[in-house]
């Protein structure tokens, strides 16, 4: 177990070194590289410009920029926000809970809805429901998020006036209860897409458990067909989808962050826009390498629970 | 020579099995029916109508679906949905059909390259494709469509350059199974060059896998483009995209609501049928892999 930990420890490190390359690449990308906005700034002449620089150490080379960065990163020093000078570490984690108590909900949904129509469709294969369900799921996954979560403020809010059209509570209000009354809609709306993908998923693990050998003993031996799905089928079609969790992150915060935008929710997805449009490229940055860190880390967690869970994948 | 080539050669492309099988599938159709009619109205339509895509009406402004030759009514400056939903279809398919091309381009040639060298440069190419693959895809094409102005070539080239992983993970797959293969083997012995034997022998293998994944990628493109144009870092206006015809229509969603369904029926539209002939290809070419 240690071996395959330490392995992919140091996997997610050298990942994690990638990914910081990508940033560092993206934000030199940026015209003007990190002092575009003050290229825009009448007061500046040219020489302020490049004394800011030489005093920001921009002007030496890239490969100690790139390491004085990612040392700075590593020690927590993200950078300040352009807007209000706070450090976007601590700007990142006020909008991180809202985010994941949305990208929380809406794949707990995800999840269970999936599940069960993955194992019925497996179960009743080539029925209606079956083929309804795969034509649905390929339509939900061409819908875009922002237009299913604009149909639903229609219907439901504009309409039928069951829920808020937006934000996480009601100023004054903030109990639990009204915290759940604005989740609803937009975990819905982004639970659509993961829905589609997780029962396509669990339809094909399904498929696979149900073929395999211990079910055929099972069912000589007499056990209930209800007991089989319940104890053999399930149990082992769900171990790939801990994996399949973890890759669907990069989309599910793809999701939130239009999700966040439609439905005015404070996450990261809302910062990130907001910053973008001030052009605060050290909180957008900081967004940037985070997302990312949380998917290397996501994925990192889905393999250590999968390995605990599942004795074959660190013994192979 | 000649003579026997041709005598090889199956009888007629469209009698081949793939093709066959395509046409059993019956969603495939109906995506390849749906495409057809929606290029068609696009390049045809904005003619038949009365009205430019720029032409503004105040006295206009509003007019629900089938207000006069308004057929789909008319958005908040009074230029008609109709003429604008069709020209942003250009721009849209335009932009999606460019960044698929270039992402399947960009991850094939990586893929083929990482798939035959191995080694330490498969490695290197592959973990950056890893490392690509973790960040979520509209932070990176957001932060890139916002400060390197966007114009829709820009567009598709960022896309582009944030969705080719896909594809070469596949294609690497792919050709690593074949490298070994022993039509690769008596390449190399015959000593064809290594560009020759990656390009003009093992690629053509790899194709079926290619060209699913290509089909996706249109889909995948339509759907980010409309992602950031509704976000208002895409296509920028007065240039219609489906995507920034809907950026506006959220304030107006309880007044004029036709102009947040429209648009967005025609982007569902357009990625459903290249999902649906995505889907039949692969059966068709029998292509295996465990993506949707």
């Amino acid at each position: 177990m240690s071996a395959f930990l330490l392995n992919r420890l140091l996997q997610s490190i050298v990942l994690l070194v990638i990914v910081s390359i990508i940033g560092f690449t993206v934000l030199n990308l940026m015209p003007g590289g990190p002092l575009a906005q003050f290229g825009l700034d009448p007061g500046m002449t040219q020489k302020d410009v490049e004394r800011l620089a030489a005093q920001l150490g921009l002007n030496r080379p890239l490969w100690i920029q790139y390491l004085d960065w990612a040392w700075r990163l590593i020690q927590g020093d993200w950078g300040h926000s352009f807007r209000d000078g706070s450090a976007v570490l601590s700007v990142v984690g006020h909008h991180l809970l809202a985010t994941l108590l949305l990208m929380g909900t809406s794949t707990a949904l995800a999840i269970a809805a999936g599940t069960w129509i993955g194992i019925r469709g497996a179960t009743h294969r080539y029925s209606l429901f079956d083929y309804c369900a795969t034509v649905g799921a390929m339509v939900a996954l061409s819908v875009p998020t922002f237009w299913f979560g604009l149909i639903g403020i229609y219907i439901f809010t504009l309409k039928l006036g069951w829920v808020p059209a937006g934000n996480m509570y009601t100023i004054g209000d903030g109990s639990v209860l009204d915290y759940l009354h604005h989740l609803i809609l937009p975990s819905l709306v982004l639970s659509l897409v993961h829905v589609a993908i997780w029962s396509r998923y669990m339809r094909t693990a399904t498929l696979d458990a149900l073929s395999q050998d211990f079910i055929k003993t099972a069912r000589a031996k007499g056990v209930s067909e209800r007991r089989i799905l319940l104890k053999h089928v399930i149990g082992n079609a769900l171990l790939p989808m801990i994996t399949l969790a973890g890759m669907q992150l990069p989309s599910i915060l793809t999701g939130a962050l239009v999700t966040e935008t439609v439905f005015t929710w404070p996450g990261m997805g809302r910062l990130f826009l907001d910053s973008l449009g001030y052009s605060d490229y050290p909180v957008v940055m900081g967004l940037l390498i985070f997302s990312a860190i949380l998917v290397v880390l996501g994925n990192l967690i889905a393999d250590i629970v999968i390995a605990t869970v599942d004795p074959r994948i660190r013994l192979a | 020579m000649t003579a026997i080539v041709a005598h090889s050669a199956p009888a007629r492309w469209w009698h081949s099995r793939a093709v066959n099988r395509f046409m059993r599938h019956h969603l495939a159709l109906l995506g390849i029916a749906m495409i057809t009619l929606l290029v068609l109205a696009c390049a045809i339509g904005p003619y038949a109508l009365p009205y430019d895509s720029l032409h503004i009406d105040l006295r206009a402004r509003f007019a629900p679906p089938l207000t006069g030759h308004h057929y789909l009514g008319t958005d908040p400056l009074g230029r008609d949905l109709a003429v604008r939903l069709l020209m942003a279809g250009r721009v849209s398919l335009a932009v999606g059909f460019s960044a698929m091309l270039l992402s399947t381009l960009i991850g094939t040639l990586v893929g083929v390259t990482a798939g035959y060298r191995g080694g330490w440069v498969g490695a290197a190419l592959m973990r950056t494709v890893d490392g690509f693959l973790s960040y979520p895809s509209i932070f990176l094409v957001l932060a890139l469509a916002a400060t390197l102005r966007p114009s829709p070539v820009m567009i598709a080239v960022i896309i582009a350059v944030t969705s080719w992983m896909e594809t070469a993970r596949i294609v690497e797959a792919e050709v690593r199974s074949l490298r070994e293969r022993e039509f690769v083997q008596a390449a190399r012995m015959v000593g064809l060059s290594r560009a020759h034997i990656m390009f003009r022998e093992i690629l053509p293998n790899a194709m079926g896998p290619i060209i699913v994944a290509a089909s996706l990628a249109v889909a995948r493109a339509i759907l980010l483009e409309a992602y950031i144009s509704f976000l208002g870092y895409g296509i920028q206006p007065p240039l219609p995209s489906w995507g920034n015809m809907l950026n506006g229509a959220q304030q107006y969603l309880a007044s004029a609501p036709w102009l947040a369904i429209i648009p967005g029926a025609a982007i569902t539209m357009a990625v459903t049928s290249f999902n649906f002939i995505g889907d039949g290809l692969r059966d068709a070419l029998d292509v295996r892999n465990d993506h949707i």
